[in-house]
């Protein structure tokens, strides 16, 4: 298992867990953490799961891809840090990851 | 809506969202000599399948081991060419309303655009809601929406001599940016990095307009707005490096593509639970008889949020539609594979 967090814009965090290979997002949804909306399910055609990777862990997590940094223009108040996170697969290097979420995905 | 212009149109059948379910509808009405008007918000045909995965692949459909969601939209429109179903895109159903008169029950219905509508049954089939344009969190930007800042242009005019600026990196931003050109006083076009997930002509066409001294373009992201009473006056922005800078402008149109709202569905007195419209599991019909709710927009005991759910209840639907629309005749129950006079409606029969 591997350990997530998300904390949202208040600043309250969940730290809930998933197995390697699900997606970010789809840990989130499972766990129903608030802050991610994933309006498409993971098919990287909505920007409603964008989230804010805590600068530490930006290497391992790495930078998107194109068709997730195209997505990535329909996100509001987009940072160097800013992933989808239906983009990014769990994995035990990324036990313990910390992002944050926007106040509104849409 | 005030703007009557057109006679009122009047259908048998008026199905509200043109995704697989509502096309599915069409056909299943079709087969009992119900004709149908669809309308959606989308200025295309299909839904979800179409603007959110139209490229991916669909493993649960029955008989196809694969197909994308444009496939399967597409097959879908062929499937129910024979029944010539008419359709209204673009615009937004935002009342439905049911009369009795001498004739019997009447359902008028109206769009944002001010087309009218009498259908005898109306079948709610708006999956997750109306594809709306995003809102940027921007503070106070609702006290400037339809006065200064807008998500859609209906009239290009409006925005003679105005000073547009214009916020977003995708085709609509692109198109509108090169429409306004010669229409604004002068058109300012901001997106986050540069680069432009837009047709490639378009964004060539605005690089050339860019080094011509036509338009402006600049990166950065809008945090605040400058202005009194709607009246916008400057944007404020950041640019990549954080720095703070703002861009005179009166008129702002962003685009960051679309989401799915409930929208006016919570006004026709239909009753709802979390945004979805309680129905039986036998006619698939709302708290208000003659109004059916199909697809993702329903909800009852065990409800798949499923394209092959939505098919099954199109079909229970259209039978008790037709007791609507034809009170008087009975209702034969029929295989297409073997009846000929449900072959000659799908024109396969002599
Ligand atoms: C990425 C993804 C993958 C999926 N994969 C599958 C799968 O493999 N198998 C499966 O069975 N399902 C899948 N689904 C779910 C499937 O797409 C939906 O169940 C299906 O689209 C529902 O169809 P619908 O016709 O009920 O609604 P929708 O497809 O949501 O269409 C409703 C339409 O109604 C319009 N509308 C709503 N309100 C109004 C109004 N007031 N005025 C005008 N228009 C209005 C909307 O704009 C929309 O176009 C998937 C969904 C997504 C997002
Ligand atoms: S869930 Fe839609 S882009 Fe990630």
């Amino acid at each position: 298992m591997t350990d997530v967090t998300f904390i949202d814009h208040t600043g309250e965090a969940r730290t809930v867990s998933g197995t390697a290979g699900m997606t970010l997002m789809e840990v989130a949804i499972k766990h129903q953490v608030p802050g991610i909306d994933a309006e498409c399910g993971g098919a990287c055609s909505c920007a409603t799961c964008h989230v804010y990777v805590e600068p530490e862990w930006m290497e391992a997590v790495g930078q998107p891809a194109s068709m997730e940094e195209d997505m990535l223009d329909f996100a509001f108040d987009v940072r160097p840090n800013s992933r989808l996170s239906c983009q990014i697969k769990i994995s035990d290097a990324l036990n313990d990851l910390r992002v944050h979420t926007p106040a509104r995905q849409s | 809506m005030t703007e009557h212009n057109e006679a009122v149109i009047k259908t048998d059948a008026l199905i509200i969202g043109a995704g697989p379910v509502g096309l599915f509808a069409v056909f299943e009405l079709g087969l009992l000599d119900i004709k149908a008007h669809l309308i959606d918000i989308l200025p295309k045909i299909g839904g979800q399948c179409a603007e959110l995965y139209p490229e991916k692949p669909i493993y649960d459909i029955p008989g196809f081991p694969v197909v994308t969601g444009q496939q399967l939209v597409d097959n879908l429109l062929q499937q129910i060419e024979p029944f010539h179903p008419e359709f209204h895109l673009g615009e937004m159903v935002v009342s439905v309303a049911r009369h009795e008169s001498e004739q019997g029950v009447l359902f008028h219905i109206e769009t944002d655009a001010g087309t009218r509508f009498e259908a005898k049954t109306v079948l709610v089939a708006a999956g997750g809601g109306s594809f709306q344009p995003k809102k940027p969190p921007i503070p106070d930007i609702d006290s400037y929406e339809n006065t200064s800042v807008f998500y859609a242009v209906r009239q290009m005019e409006s925005l003679r001599d105005h000073h547009v600026l214009i916020v977003g990196g995708g085709d609509s931003a692109l198109d509108w940016a090169l429409n306004l050109q010669s229409v604004a006083a002068r058109v300012t076009l901001m997106h986050r990095r540069d680069e432009f997930r837009a047709a490639p002509h378009s964004v060539a066409k605005m690089r050339e307009l860019v080094a011509e001294g036509k338009m402006d373009l600049l990166f950065g992201q809008v945090t605040g707005l400058e202005g009194a009473n709607g009246q916008l006056t400057a944007a404020k922005c950041k640019g990549m490096d954080q720095a703070a800078f703002r861009v005179p402008c009166d008129r702002m149109l962003p685009f960051f593509g679309l989401t799915m709202k409930l929208g006016p569905i919570a006004e026709w007195g239909l009753n709802l639970h979390e945004n979805l419209i309680p129905v039986d599991t036998e006619k698939f019909e709302t708290s208000t008889p003659g109004i059916f709710a199909i697809g993702d927009i329903n909800t009852y005991p065990g409800k798949l949020k499923l394209i092959l759910s939505g098919f099954h209840e199109a079909a229970l639907a259209a039978q008790k539609a037709h007791r609507y629309i034809y009170p008087d005749k009975r209702l034969l129950f029929q295989y297409t594979t073997s009846s000929t006079s449900l072959q000659k409606k799908l024109g396969v029969n002599g």
